[in-house]
């Protein structure tokens, strides 16, 4: 098996989707000729030609709408917003049309897009290249919102999501591009949409997060360890619908609960499931349900305003503290 | 690309146009007979949707009519169920002409269960049937024009000579959304024809303050081929198709037509025009009202007038044994309203 990057996986991902269907293609800003400004889709155009692999001019809707029309013509295509900051122009399209087109045809017409975007911050890339939006696309019925935690899940659940007869929005977190390799398998390994996945099990407290709050989490469990705490963490994997019936298990097994993510708290991933877990789950809880998420603002481009903004994993053992002191 | 443009200027500047007085010869005959008929229907059902709303069976009512012309002339120039057709809101001529029942139009207005656009989910006149290509429109302004663009770019993909059109409005031209639909589709040589029903408004305001310039010399700026045609002349507006469909499926790429067409009444049952339209500039509408003047002109060139007098009983009755086949479907069931959400694999 071999050892990837999460830039890499994601490639391979698309290279063996479109290998093996000719209706699959990729559109978006400087993913041919360049091979996408962070690399995702290098070598596809020589492979696979300007048509499938086309570089899109800088328009948005154009990208998003253009996927749209295509899928409903018979392709599957992907289409990459070159950061999530720029994928705003194209929600209307996202979410007034993709999201609705199945119920509002009675089920007869299906759009089967993947809307692709790099997410997060501190890579200091300032406001307009750090932006966690997963919840804006949460709120909206008919769409699947997926972000992937690693190389070996980005790959698994891209290429299922490729298959998928409903639009699915895909948010790649840019500082886990790069950050770590690990095995990814090839061929067919499909990973379930709308399923969490333990990480890591515990017994004491659950972590559930998604995305680049594993990563997070799994450095705060590796700290309290040393204090005798037992920390389960839950990837949720798909954020939108996600996985009530795995939250619900975790936590009745833990009777604790943080939530972890990137983008910012009030009206977040992390709202939505602590009213889940305050609706269905509230004889099984030993303590309030804990946050740990950005701090309600934009992420600025200085380091140490950056580091102010965004969560890390001392933050997240200084809350699972709280949570085990309560 | 120059070239291009400039060949596209050149295009502009001849304004397709036919005299009614002309000659016409028997294979235009036939085509104008059937489109009348076509023309005709749509008027009764739209008619008959308007008494229903009145009566308060149906809540929302749109309209096609001053539009039919446009419409009917500009679908027959496609082959239907092979080319893809992004209607909108006002499109029920069209889509009569490609085959849509008159009973489904009916039974999308009563918001019935057995309505297969939608199921009573959406508003009237949003047609949907996978059968005839034609994709499920959203209310949305524009949003279907860059669709069409890939429903283009899909046939380049898999090397099919399907054409697609967008139908839209005058005002639908100032969304960021045509302009991208056209940047796509000039820049890839797209088969799409992007079809423009210009009816001076948009709900109330006048085309001057949605378009700083005349529609059809937009198509210049995205390389494309631009005319201007009288959208109350079925054959100017069939002749116009019939060069963008044949252009595009040539793999020449796209073109953008400007039919000049007249909205007859409000832009909705939700909506007073005497508010904004003076009685003069609704008398100069009516003046232009497409389907006397097909008559007059079908009378001139030697149909029976007693033929003409039977087609319009005829539509009058189907129009009506349609709405009273669609009043007779049950109602949606409220448990279904989540129904759909998500496709099934
Ligand atoms: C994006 C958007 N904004 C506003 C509306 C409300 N609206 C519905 S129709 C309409 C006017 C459209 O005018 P035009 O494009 O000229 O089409 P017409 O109705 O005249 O055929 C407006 C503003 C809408 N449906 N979509
Ligand atoms: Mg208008």
């Amino acid at each position: 098996m071999p050892q990837l990057t999460l830039v890499e996986a994601v490639n391979l991902a698309l290279k063996e989707e479109m290998t093996r269907d000719p209706r699959v293609v990729v559109l978006g800003q400087d993913v041919g000729r360049k091979g996408g400004v962070f690399g995702v889709t290098r070598g596809l155009r020589r492979e696979f030609g300007e048509l499938r692999v086309l570089d899109a001019p800088i328009a948005e809707i154009g990208i998003a709408g253009v996927a749209i029309g295509a899928a409903l013509a018979g392709l599957r295509p992907v289409a990459e917003f070159q950061f999530a900051d720029y994928i705003h122009p194209a929600f209307d399209q996202i979410a007034n049309e993709a999201a609705t087109i199945s119920y509002r045809s009675n089920g007869v017409w299906q759009c089967p897009v993947v809307f692709r975007a790099p997410c997060g911050a501190g890579v200091h890339g300032g406001l307009y290249h750090s932006q966690s939006v997963e919840a804006y696309y949460g709120h909206v019925p008919g769409l699947t919102v997926i972000v992937p935690s690693g190389p070996a899940e980005a790959k698994g659940l891209l290429k299922r999501a490729i298959r998928d007869p409903n639009p699915v929005v895909f948010f790649e977190h840019k500082g886990s591009y790069r950050r770590e390799r690990e095995e990814v398998p090839e061929g067919e390994t499909l990973l379930p949409i709308g399923q969490a996945r333990i990480d890591r099990q515990g017994d004491d407290v659950s972590a559930i997060t998604y995305g680049i709050g594993v990563h997070w989490a799994r450095q705060a469990a590796a700290a309290l360890e040393a204090d005798g705490v037992s920390v389960e963490i839950l990837d949720l994997r798909t954020v939108h619908p996600f996985d009530r019936e795995a939250v619900a298990r975790s936590v009745q097994k833990t009777n604790r609960a943080l939530i972890v993510h990137e983008a910012n708290k009030t009206l977040g991933v992390g709202a939505e499931i602590a009213a889940f877990l305050a609706e269905e789950l509230f004889d099984s809880l030993d303590a309030p349900v804990g946050r740990v998420a950005a701090r309600d603002c934009h992420v600025p481009y200085a380091e140490a305003q950056e580091r102010a903004i965004i969560p890390n994993a001392a933050q997240v053992v200084e809350a699972i503290r709280r949570t085990m002191a309560y | 690309m120059a070239a291009t443009v400039e060949a596209a200027t050149v295009e502009t500047a001849t304004m397709a146009a036919t005299n009614d007085a002309g000659p016409l010869s028997g294979e235009e005959i036939s085509l104008l007979q059937g489109w009348y008929r076509t023309m005709l229907l749509a008027r009764a059902v739209d008619e008959l949707m308007w008494i229903v709303g009145a009566q308060g069976k149906a809540h929302f009512i749109l309209t096609s009519r001053g539009h039919e012309a446009a419409q009917v002339a500009s679908a027959a120039a496609l082959r239907a169920g092979h080319d893809y057709i992004f209607t909108y809101y006002r499109s029920m001529a069209a889509a009569l002409q490609v085959g849509v029942a008159p009973e489904d139009v009916f039974r999308s207005v009563l918001a019935k269960r057995d309505d297969p656009f939608a199921g009573g989910r959406q508003l009237p006149n949003h047609f949907s049937v996978r059968r005839l290509r034609l994709p499920a429109g959203s209310s949305s302004v524009a949003t279907h024009l860059p669709h069409a663009a890939g429903a283009g770019y899909a046939a380049r993909v898999l090397g099919e000579d399907t054409v697609s059109v967008a139908y839209f409005g005058d005002g639908a031209t100032a969304k960021g959304d045509f302009h991208e639909a056209l940047t796509f589709a000039g820049i890839w040589k797209l088969p799409v024809v992007f079809f423009c029903e210009n009816n001076g408004l948009a709900i109330s305001v006048p085309v001057e303050l949605e378009s700083p310039a005349p529609i059809h010399l937009k198509g210049a700026g995205y390389g494309m081929p631009g005319v201007r045609v009288d959208g109350c002349d079925p054959l100017a507006v069939y002749r116009a198709m019939q060069e963008a469909v044949t252009r595009a499926r040539r793999g020449d790429g796209p073109s953008l037509i400007e039919a000049e067409v007249v909205r007859l009444v409000a832009h909705s049952n939700a909506d007073d025009q005497t508010v904004y339209r003076t009685p003069d500039e609704l008398a100069a509408a009516q003046a232009r009202d497409p389907l006397p003047r097909l008559r007059r002109r079908l009378l001139g060139a030697g149909v029976a007038e007693a033929a003409l007098a039977t087609w319009e009983s005829e539509v009058r009755a189907r129009a009506e044994a349609a709405l009273s086949t669609a009043e007779a479907s049950p109602d949606p069931d409220a448990a279904d309203a989540r129904k759909y959400l998500y496709a099934e694999a």
